[in-house]
């Protein structure tokens, strides 16, 4: 999976590391072509064709770095950020504009250039060391007394060429010892440079705190207009609800009993058959307010908190449905509301579409972050779009910085999780 | 019969208090908030509780924390739980302790008096009085793995009133059949949802709750 960190542990890691280096150094081939593809469209900008011809070289040589960052991420341990600016649609002018002023852009370019020389002295130095003592022990072995024979000169290191062990063992004895140094030295110091060049990296590729900041703020700017937007749908759902529905009935109410005043005397059968669907009136009004508070706020979540509202959610679903809650406290209202429409939604989800036959709900909260995952034996096959309601939950909860996961292979079991993260009042 | 009476709304509170008065009932204490009842209820020790649930000072579950509270220093206690809203997982709470005395009802059955005394009067006596909402939810919800699902439909009609807290007498006036009828399907809902022998009341609680936990 990208992004995820595969490192060995232990001796293995030291075995892995030289081949990485080699691999990321040839890589950088690739890259550097990229790059030139990039400079050259830019020298046309002159002449105009630039200004159609950078985008998308700039775009492919991202989408390669891309594909680097997910490697060094990987083999470094060091998680390399994707820095860069939205990219706005429109003209080739303006994304032009956009992308020569996203500083990473130029960071982009500079890493390109300087890569080679820093990652000859980090990551690919092991692999070097490595090889160069294998060199070293081809020489002690039988390459010095050939290289001798037809007149050659060579130095390893600071140790002037004499022969092989057949004819100078001294002077090969001493070449094979610091070829060994220098192979060990490559093994054992190799992921130790592979971390300075995943910091490297990191520094040159990863965000500045500029750009981190610039797309924590598209980020929030985006879920606040989600959130503006579905508070104002709710406000008009509620308004419409009350209007057609309570207040309605008030008003037929008053009517009814200005009209029981009137019967009162003159037709008292009648008025008590009206006094009787007045009162029908009132429950039903009462019934109607009922069940919107239960849409605005249910009151098992108000008095209790999340963890017994998942189990009140769970004693109304059609499918069995087994809760584990692991709660030390209460997260905050808004947290807990959003977390609990959320359940609601993936539980009526559940029931409609999975085929499923038991449900598993499982809340707790470990890390600063409320994790709650729903697990049912359905078909599985869900994915996030397709109308299954799930983008709108991962929207709404996104208001939190809350995350949405969801797995659902052919076949089932479908694992939905959610993690918002925030704090618990101790209760 | 002496009644404890726990009401925040004064306007709600008074109505009660005459409506009861009026049924000859012995109004000992008429509290308002979560901690003055559980003293109430502990002091007087009253026939049968009315509680609102949602209490000062927290207006959360107060009434209903103090109400359960009071059941287990003194099991048993006859309470009956008014709620702007029900809720099943309220519902099992209190039934959880399988000794009966226990009605949990919506504030409008109020309307209706005579049901609502009627209602006060089997919770006082060790019956049971859900409200037809809670049952209503539970059938909506149908689920086929229940022991429930060996009822017969007919069977299932008695259990639903029987959760309501009809006397036998009354539902086999609801159902318009003979009693004897509806003592033969109870019977028959007793050994299905395998309850024991014992006495009458405590199995209808039982079978509640069995209900109730399908």
């Amino acid at each position: 999976m990208s992004g995820e960190v595969s490192m060995k542990r232990g001796l293995g890691r030291y075995l892995e590391v030289p081949w990485q280096g080699l691999r990321l150094w040839l890589m950088s081939f690739p890259l550097l072509f990229a790059s030139i593809a990039v400079t050259l469209s830019f020298g046309l900008v002159g002449i105009g064709a630039g200004i159609f011809l950078v985008p998308p070289a700039v775009m492919m040589l991202r989408s390669l770095l891309d594909g680097y960052r997910d490697l060094v991420s990987r083999w470094t341990g060091r998680k390399v950020e994707r820095p860069y600016l939205p990219v706005p649609e429109g003209s080739p002018m303006q994304r032009f504009t956009a992308l020569i002023q996203d500083p990473a852009t130029w960071r982009d370019m500079a890493f390109l250039l300087l890569d080679p020389v820093v990652s000859a002295f980090t990551a690919f130095l092991s692999f070097l060391l490595f090889l160069y003592g294998i060199y070293g022990w081809l020489l002690a072995a039988f390459l010095g007394k050939i290289i001798v024979d037809h007149s050659g000169n060579e130095w390893y290191t600071f140790i002037p060429l004499q022969g092989s062990f057949s004819d100078h063992p001294v002077n090969a004895s001493l070449l094979a010892t610091f070829a060994t140094i220098y192979g060990l030295a490559g093994l054992y110091f190799g992921p130790r440079l592979m971390d300075v060049y995943g910091r490297w990296t990191q520094n040159m590729l990863g965000p500045t705190e500029r750009s981190r900041l610039a797309l924590r703020v598209q980020h929030l700017a985006e879920t606040r207009a989600d959130a503006v937007d579905t508070s104002a749908r709710e406000l008009r759902r509620i308004e419409r609800d009350l209007h057609d529905g309570a207040q309605a009935r008030l008003v037929a109410m008053g009517m009814s009993l200005g009209a029981i005043e009137q019967l009162l005397d003159k037709d008292p059968d009648r008025a008590r058959t009206l006094l009787a669907e007045t009162r029908e009136s009132s429950a039903k009004a009462l019934r109607e307010l009922r069940d919107l508070v239960r849409g605005i706020h249910p009151p098992v979540l108000a008095d209790r908190g999340i963890g017994d509202a998942v189990k009140a959610l769970a004693l109304d679903h059609p499918l069995p449905v087994e809760v584990i809650v692991d709660l030390p406290g209460r997260p905050d209202a808004p947290v807990e509301s959003a977390a609990y429409f959320a359940v609601s939604e993936i539980l009526t989800n559940v029931a409609k579409h999975s085929g499923a036959r038991h449900v598993w709900v499982d809340v707790r909260y470990a890390f600063g972050t409320l994790r709650i995952s729903v697990t049912d034996d359905g078909r599985g096959g869900a994915s996030l779009d397709g109308g299954t309601g799930l983008r709108g939950i991962e929207r709404r909860i996104g208001t939190f910085d809350g995350v949405l996961a969801l797995s659902s292979p052919v076949g089932g079991p479908t694992i939905v999780t959610l993690e918002l993260p925030c704090a618990l009042l101790t209760t | 019969m002496r009644v404890v009476l726990a009401e925040d709304l004064a306007l709600l509170r008074e109505g009660l208090v005459s409506l009861l008065q009026a049924h000859d009932f012995e109004i000992a204490a008429a509290v308002d908030n979560g901690p003055s009842l559980l003293k109430a209820l502990l002091d007087h020790r009253p026939d049968v509780a009315v509680v609102d649930v949602r209490l000062p000072p927290t207006f959360t579950d107060e009434g209903l924390q103090a109400a359960l509270e009071a059941r287990r220093q003194v099991p048993g206690l006859p309470v009956l739980v008014l709620s702007q809203y029900v809720e099943q997982l309220y519902a099992r709470e209190l039934l959880a302790d399988g000794s009966g005395g226990i009605g949990y009802l919506l504030k409008d059955r109020v309307f209706d008096a005579g049901q609502f005394v009627d209602a006060i009067r089997r919770v006082a006596a060790g019956g049971t009085a859900m409200d037809p909402e809670v049952v209503a939810r539970l059938v909506a919800r149908g689920r086929d793995d229940s022991p429930l699902a060996r009822l017969t439909p007919r069977e299932r009609e008695v259990m639903e009133l029987m959760a309501q807290g009809r006397s036998n007498a009354a539902i086999a006036q609801q159902l318009v059949v003979t009693e004897r009828a509806v003592t033969k399907h109870t019977a028959n809902i007793f050994a299905k949802l395998d309850l024991a022998v014992s006495d009458d009341d405590n199995r209808r609680v039982l079978a509640v709750l069995a209900y109730l936990n399908s």
